[in-house]
C-alpha cells in the first residue's frame, strides 16, 4: 500500500516556478517513453447548450492514457461545463464521450456497435452520456474536483478520503451487515482504507492535520485535499478543475509536482482545466483550446503557445486576467 | 353537464381562497427562501377577527347594512391581520434570518401551533357560525334535473379577488415597495449595499401576505358560515400546494394554482369521494414536487456544479 | 435621571421606547380575539362577551416581555474553531451522560421509593415511559434529519404504521406482540422505501412539504379507510404484551403470582418501561455503531455536499433511502410499543404536531447528537406533561379555569423561543467517526445541514 514521496518544491530538480517559465520545461521528460498506448477517453462531436446559449459546440477531442492533457480557454469558454458532461453532471444535448476502463484500447468498431447498442458500457468500454453521474465515478472510474471547492467541510480531512473509499469499503462491510457486528474481514477493510488515506496525506503534507475539520484548512490544503480526495476513489481518469486557481507560487509549484506524480506514479491520467498558463505549459503533454464553446486549437503545448488564433482567443477579449495569461502563453 | 357546471362554479370560488393565501406563501418562499408555516393559522385567525367584527358592528353598532359592513370588517381584518403578521416576522422569524434552514421552520411550526391553540383558548373549541348574509342565488338553468346556481356570495367573493388581486399586481410591479421587492428576492445583499431597507421590505411582505390571507378568511367564513381554531391547517397546506403548483416564487402561479386547487378539489368531491378529497389534494402536491419541482410557472432550479 | 446630555438617546430610553412599542402592539393584537369572545345564547346566536381587560393584560405583558428581552445579557457569539475551554468542556457531556444514564436505569425504582407504588404509576407512565418514546423516535429521526440531512416533516406515518400493524395483527389474527415488534418495523420500513423512492430527489423544503403531504394521506386513509382501521373510532382492546408468555393480570397465571409477589398495575408499567428503554438503546447502539460504518459516513457526507458524493461514486439515491427506511423501521418499532402500552390506537394520535414535535426534538436537541436529542426530548416532552400539573393555578384564576387548555399554545410558544434561543440546539458540535491521532469535535459553523 505505501508509495513513494513525492519530493517538495524545493528538493525537485527542475527550477520550475510561475514567474518564469523556463522552456526546457514544455517537453516532455526525456525519462519518460512516449506512450501510445491510445485514448483514454474520446470526445466526439460535444454539444451543450443551455437555453439560447450553445455552451459547447460541437468539440472533439482525445485524451490519452498516461498523459495531462489541460483543456484552456478564456472565462466562460466553456470549459466547466464539458468537465461537468464527462463526469455526468449535466447531460449533453449531443455528442458521444467514450472511455475504455482496465487499458483497453477504445476501438472504434466496438464503441459504434456498443453506441447501437442501449447498453452503457461493456464493462472495458463506456459511454458516459448514457452514463449517471455516481456510476460514472464508480464504474468508469473517472474522478474530479470542482471549480468551487466541494470538500465535507464538518467532516475531518482524514473522514473525506475515507467516504471517497465508500463503494470497496461498503462491499468489505457486507453492505452494512458484517460492519453492524464488526466482521474482522472489514475491519481489515477498514484499516486498509486509512492507511491508503493515511499515505495521501503525507503525500499533500497534511498527516498533522489528519483530524482537523476540512472547511477549516487553508484554502490551498483544501485544493490538494480535494485532489487527494478523487484519487483515494482510485480513478483512472482525474479531471481537475482549476487546481492553481487562488494558489500563491510555492503552492502553485507543489501542485505540479503532485500532478506530476500523480501521472507518472499512480499511473492516472489527467485531464485539466487551468488558467495559470506557465502550469499548463510546464505539466501538461497535450493541449485543447476552447473558445465560445468551440475547439480553436489542439496538440502539443509548444505548438499551441504560438498558434495565432489562440492567441487572438485571448487577446481579443479585453479582460485583465485573460490579457495577463496571453503574456504568459508568450504572446 | 348542470353538475359540472354547478362544480365549475363552486370551484373557481374556492380556487380564489385557496390563490390569496398562496400568494402569502410564494411571496415569503420568493423573498426569504422559507415556508412560512403558521401562514395557514394567519388565514384562520383572520377569519375569527372577521368574525367578531361582523358580530360587533351588529351588537355595538347595530349596523345591519350587509354592504357596508362587509367593506368596514375587511379592511380592518386586512389590516389586524397585517399587524399580526408584522409581529410574527419580528419576534419569531427575523432573528432566525440566515441561520440554520430548520431552525426559522421549526420557529414557524411553534408559531403555528400557537396561533391555533391561542385561537382555542381565546374563542373556545365549538365551530363559530355567522347568520348568513349574501344568501340570495340566481338562478343560471331551469328545468333541468338540476338548477345550477350562482350565489351572490360567489360573485362577491370572485370580484374582490380580482379586485384586490389587480391592486396587488400594481403595488408588486409598479411602487418602489414592489421593485425593492424584488431586489431582495434576486439578492438580498446586494440590494442592501444598494440602500434598499431589506428588513423593511421583508416585514411589508408578511404584512401584505397577511393581508390577502385576510382577504381569504373574511370571504371563507363568508362562504362556509363557520369556523373553528382548528381550521389554519388543511387550507394552509392546500394552499401551499396551490404555490407550488403554480411554481413557488410566482405570484401568479399562486393564482392559477389556487384556482386549479379549488377545482380539483371540488370536482374529486362531486365525481369521485367527498371523504378523500384532501388526499386529492395532497397527491396533487406530491406528484406536482416530482415530476415538475418547478411548477406550472416557476424558473427551473438549476444546480450549477 | 436620564438626562445624560448627549444627542444619542441613552441605552435606557431606547429599550423603554421599544417596550412601549411592543407593549402597544401586543395591545392592539388583543383586539378582537381576545377582547370580545363570540358565544352561542341560549337561542345559538352568537354574542359577544367583553373581556377589555385583556387587551391591557397584553400590552403590559409586551411591554415587559420587551424590557427584559433588552435588559438581558446579549449572548456573545460564539468561536468557530475550538478553543480550549470548549475542549475541556466536553468532558462535560461525558459525565452528564453517566449520570443521566445511572438515573434513567434505576427510574422506577426511584419513583417507587418516592412516592410509593400508587403515586408511582404516573411518574412511571407520563414522566418515564412516555419521554422514552419521544427519545426513540427523537433517535430514529436523527438518522434521516440529523446525519442524512433529509428533512421529514411526515415521520409519525410511519410510527403509525408500526401502532396499526401491532393493533391489526394481534386483534385479527392474535399474533404475539414479539412476533409483531420486528414485522411493524419491516413493515415501516417497507413503507419507507416505498415511501422514499419517489420523494428523494427532491431537496430541502420540497421533501419536508412532500413528507408532510404524505404523513397526511396516510392519516386520512386511516380515518376513511373503516373496513380495515373502523375509522376515526381507533382500535380498541389491543392485547398486552406478555413477560415472556406471563401476562400481567392477577390470579394465579400471572406474572405477579409466578413470582411470589402481591398483584399491583405497578409490575406491568415497570415492565413497559424497560422494554421502552431497551429499544430506545438498541436504536441508539445502532445508529452509533452505522455512523462509523461506510454508509453512515455516506449519511453525513450527504448532508454536507451531495455533489461531491456523486463525484465519488456514491449513489445518493439508495444512500438516502437506506436512512429514510430506517428511521422508519425505528419509527416502527415505537410505534408497536405505542400499542401495546395504549391498548388502544386511533388516527388522531398520528397527527401532523406529533412529527412536528419529535422534529423540534431533533433540531432543539442539536442534529446528529444522541445525547442532545434525548436531553430535548426530557426537555420538550418533560415540560409538556408539567404542564398537566398546573392545577393550582386554579387557586389563582378561578374554578373555571382549565390549566390543560394552555398546555399546548405553551409548547407552541417554546418551540418558538427555543428556536430564536438556540437555533443550533443544545450540542451542535460533530465528533469525527474516525480519527488517527485525537478526536476534535467539530465547531457548528463549519458542518452543514444538508439540502435535502
Ligand atoms: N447550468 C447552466 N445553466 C445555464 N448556463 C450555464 C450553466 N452552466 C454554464 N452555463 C453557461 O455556459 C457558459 C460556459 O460556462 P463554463 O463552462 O462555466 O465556462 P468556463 O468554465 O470555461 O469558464 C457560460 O456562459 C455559463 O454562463
Ligand atoms: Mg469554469
Amino acid at each position: 500500500m505505501s508509495r513513494p514521496h513525492i519530493p517538495h518544491a524545493e528538493e525537485r530538480p527542475q527550477g520550475a516556478s510561475r514567474s518564469t517559465p523556463a522552456p526546457a520545461s514544455f517537453e516532455t521528460p526525456a525519462s519518460r517513453a512516449p506512450q501510445d498506448e491510445g485514448a483514454l477517453l474520446r470526445v466526439e462531436k460535444l454539444s451543450m447548450r443551455f437555453g439560447g446559449l450553445l455552451a459547447v459546440d460541437d468539440l472533439s477531442f482525445d485524451v490519452r492514457r498516461g498523459d495531462i492533457t489541460a483543456l484552456i480557454g478564456p472565462n466562460g469558454a466553456g470549459k466547466t461545463t464539458v468537465f461537468n458532461c464527462i463526469t455526468g453532471f449535466y447531460k449533453p444535448t449531443s455528442g458521444r464521450i467514450a472511455l475504455a476502463s482496465g487499458g483497453g484500447a477504445l476501438d472504434a468498431a466496438a464503441l459504434d456497435r456498443l453506441t447501437r447498442s442501449s447498453a452503457r458500457g461493456n464493462g472495458a468500454l463506456w459511454l458516459l452520456e448514457r452514463m449517471p453521474d455516481h456510476e460514472i465515478a464508480r464504474r468508469a472510474r473517472v474522478a474530479r474536483t470542482f471549480q468551487n471547492i466541494r470538500l465535507f467541510a464538518g467532516m475531518t480531512a482524514l473522514e473525506n478520503l475515507v467516504v471517497a473509499q465508500h463503494n470497496p469499503l461498503m462491499r468489505a462491510s457486507g453492505y452494512s451487515i458484517w460492519g453492524l457486528f464488526g466482521a474482522p474481514g472489514f475491519r481489515a477493510a477498514q484499516a486498509a482504507a486509512v492507511d491508503l488515506a493515511r499515505n495521501w496525506l503525507d503525500r499533500i503534507g497534511l498527516l498533522a492535520r489528519a483530524d482537523d475539520p476540512a472547511g477549516a484548512l487553508p484554502y490551498g490544503d483544501q485544493r490538494r485535499l480535494e485532489i487527494a480526495r478523487a484519487m483515494c476513489a482510485a480513478p483512472e481518469l482525474l479531471c481537475l478543475d482549476e487546481p492553481a486557481a487562488g494558489l500563491n507560487p510555492r503552492e502553485s509549484a507543489d501542485l505540479t509536482a503532485l500532478l506530476r506524480s500523480i501521472r507518472d506514479e499512480d499511473k492516472t491520467s489527467v485531464l485539466l482545466i487551468e488558467h495559470d498558463m506557465s502550469v499548463v505549459m510546464e505539466i501538461s503533454d497535450h493541449v485543447v483550446v476552447l473558445d465560445y464553446g468551440r475547439k480553436i486549437a489542439d496538440g502539443a503545448p509548444a505548438d499551441v503557445r504560438n498558434d495565432p488564433s489562440v492567441i487572438a482567443a485571448y487577446l481579443g477579449v479585453p479582460d485583465e486576467e485573460v490579457a495577463d495569461a496571453a503574456q504568459e502563453v508568450g504572446a | 353537464m348542470e353538475v359540472f357546471l354547478q362544480q365549475l362554479i363552486n370551484g373557481l370560488t374556492l380556487g380564489s381562497i385557496y390563490g390569496l393565501i398562496a400568494i402569502g406563501y410564494t411571496m415569503v418562499f420568493g423573498i426569504i427562501g422559507m415556508v412560512n408555516f403558521a401562514h395557514g393559522d394567519v388565514f384562520m385567525l383572520s377569519a375569527f377577527i372577521g368574525l367578531i367584527l361582523f358580530l360587533a358592528l351588529q351588537q355595538f353598532l347595530g349596523l345591519h347594512s350587509a354592504a357596508l359592513s362587509f367593506l368596514i370588517v375587511l379592511f380592518l381584518s386586512m389590516a389586524l391581520t397585517g399587524l399580526w403578521n408584522y409581529a410574527i416576522e419580528r419576534a419569531a422569524y427575523r432573528r432566525l434570518r440566515g441561520s440554520f434552514r430548520l431552525a426559522p421552520l421549526i420557529s414557524a411550526i411553534g408559531m403555528s401551533i400557537f396561533l391555533s391553540n391561542f385561537v382555542y383558548v381565546a374563542q373556545g373549541p365549538r365551530n363559530k357560525a355567522l347568520p348568513g348574509s349574501f344568501d340570495e342565488v340566481i338562478k343560471l338553468t331551469h328545468g333541468g334535473a338540476y338548477d345550477v346556481t350562482l350565489s351572490y356570495k360567489q360573485i362577491l367573493i370572485v370580484v374582490v379577488t380580482a379586485v384586490l388581486l389587480a391592486a396587488f399586481w400594481y403595488v408588486v410591479q409598479r411602487t418602489p415597495l414592489g421593485r425593492a421587492q424584488r431586489a431582495c428576492e434576486q439578492d438580498a445583499k446586494m440590494a442592501a449595499l444598494l440602500g434598499v431597507d431589506v428588513n423593511r421590505t421583508i416585514a411589508a411582505t408578511f404584512v401584505i401576505g397577511a393581508a390577502l390571507a385576510a382577504v381569504a378568511g373574511v370571504l371563507y367564513l363568508l362562504y362556509y358560515g363557520v369556523v373553528n381554531a382548528a381550521d389554519g391547517f388543511v387550507p394552509g397546506v392546500k394552499a401551499f400546494t396551490a404555490a407550488v403548483l403554480g411554481g413557488i416564487g410566482s405570484i401568479p402561479g399562486a393564482v392559477i394554482g389556487g384556482l386549479l386547487i379549488g377545482l380539483i378539489e371540488v370536482f374529486w368531491s362531486a365525481y369521485f369521494s367527498a371523504d378523500y378529497k384532501d388526499v386529492a389534494a395532497f397527491s396533487i402536491l406530491a406528484i406536482t414536487l416530482i415530476f415538475m419541482p418547478s411548477g406550472l410557472l416557476g424558473r427551473p432550479e438549476v444546480e450549477k456544479v | 435621571m436620564m438626562a445624560t446630555g448627549s444627542d444619542a438617546p441613552s441605552p435606557a430610553r431606547t429599550a423603554l421606547v421599544d417596550a412601549a412599542k411592543t407593549g402597544l402592539v401586543a395591545g392592539l393584537l388583543a383586539f378582537p380575539v381576545l377582547a370580545l369572545r363570540a358565544e352561542p345564547d341560549f337561542s345559538n346566536k352568537l354574542v359577544l362577551q367583553q373581556r377589555w381587560s385583556w387587551m391591557l393584560v397584553a400590552a403590559i405583558a409586551g411591554f415587559v416581555l420587551r424590557l427584559l428581552l433588552a435588559l438581558a445579557p446579549t449572548a456573545k457569539p460564539k468561536s468557530a474553531t475550538q478553543t480550549p475551554t470548549e475542549r475541556a468542556a466536553r468532558k462535560g457531556p461525558k459525565i452528564f451522560a453517566a449520570f443521566g444514564l445511572a438515573i434513567i436505569a434505576a427510574w422506577p425504582f426511584l419513583v417507587l421509593l418516592v412516592v410509593g407504588p400508587s403515586g408511582a404509576l404516573k411518574w412511571i407512565d407520563n414522566y418515564g415511559v412516555q419521554i422514552l418514546i419521544y427519545v426513540m423516535l427523537g433517535w430514529g429521526l436523527n438518522i434521516v434529519v440529523g446525519l442524512a440531512g433529509l428533512l421529514d416533516l411526515g415521520y409519525v406515518a410511519f410510527y403509525a404504521v408500526g401502532a396499526y400493524a401491532y393493533a391489526l395483527l394481534s386483534t385479527t389474527y392474535g399474533v404475539s406482540f414479539w412476533l409483531c415488534l420486528p414485522v411493524a418495523g419491516i413493515l415501516a420500513a417497507f413503507w419507507g422505501i416505498l415511501l422514499g423512492f419517489p420523494v428523494l430527489r427532491l431537496r430541502g423544503d420540497y421533501l419536508a412539504i412532500v413528507t408532510l403531504a404524505f404523513g397526511e394521506i396516510i392519516r386520512v386513509v386511516l380515518i376513511n379507510f373503516s373496513a380495515l382501521t373502523n375509522g376515526d373510532a381507533g382500535i380498541a382492546s389491543i392485547p398486552r404484551a406478555t413477560f415472556f408468555g406471563l401476562a400481567f393480570v392477577a390470579g394465579p397465571r400471572g406474572f405477579d403470582a409466578f413470582f411470589g409477589l402481591p398483584f399491583s398495575p405497578v409490575h406491568r408499567l415497570i415492565f413497559l418501561y424497560y422494554l421502552i428503554l431497551v429499544l430506545a438503546l438498541v436504536t441508539n447502539m445502532v445508529t452509533l455503531r452505522l455512523r462509523r460504518l461506510p454508509i453512515g459516513r455516506a449519511w453525513e457526507a450527504l448532508r454536507e455536499d451531495e455533489i461531491a458524493c456523486r463525484s465519488l461514486g456514491i449513489d445518493t439515491t439508495k444512500t438516502k433511502l437506506t436512512a429514510f427506511a430506517l428511521g422508519a423501521m425505528f419509527g416502527g418499532f415505537a410505534g408497536a410499543f405505542f400499542a401495546v402500552r395504549q391498548g388502544f390506537v386511533s388516527p388522531s394520535s398520528f397527527n401532523f404536531t406529533e412529527s412536528a414535535t419529535i422534529l423540534a426534538i431533533v433540531v432543539l436537541g442539536g442534529r446528529g447528537s444522541q445525547i442532545g436529542v434525548a436531553a430535548a426530548a426530557i426537555v420538550i416532552i418533560g415540560g409538556s406533561e408539567l404542564l398537566r400539573e398546573l392545577d393550582f393555578l386554579k387557586y389563582v384564576f378561578g374554578q373555571d379555569f382549565d390549566p390543560t387548555q394552555y398546555r399546548m399554545l405553551l409548547v407552541g410558544l417554546a418551540m418558538v423561543v427555543m428556536m430564536n434561543w438556540r437555533p443550533r440546539g443544545f450540542v451542535s458540535t460533530r465528533e469525527p467517526s474516525i480519527y488517527l491521532g485525537a478526536s476534535k469535535s467539530i465547531g457548528a459553523d463549519l458542518v452543514q445541514e444538508g439540502r435535502g
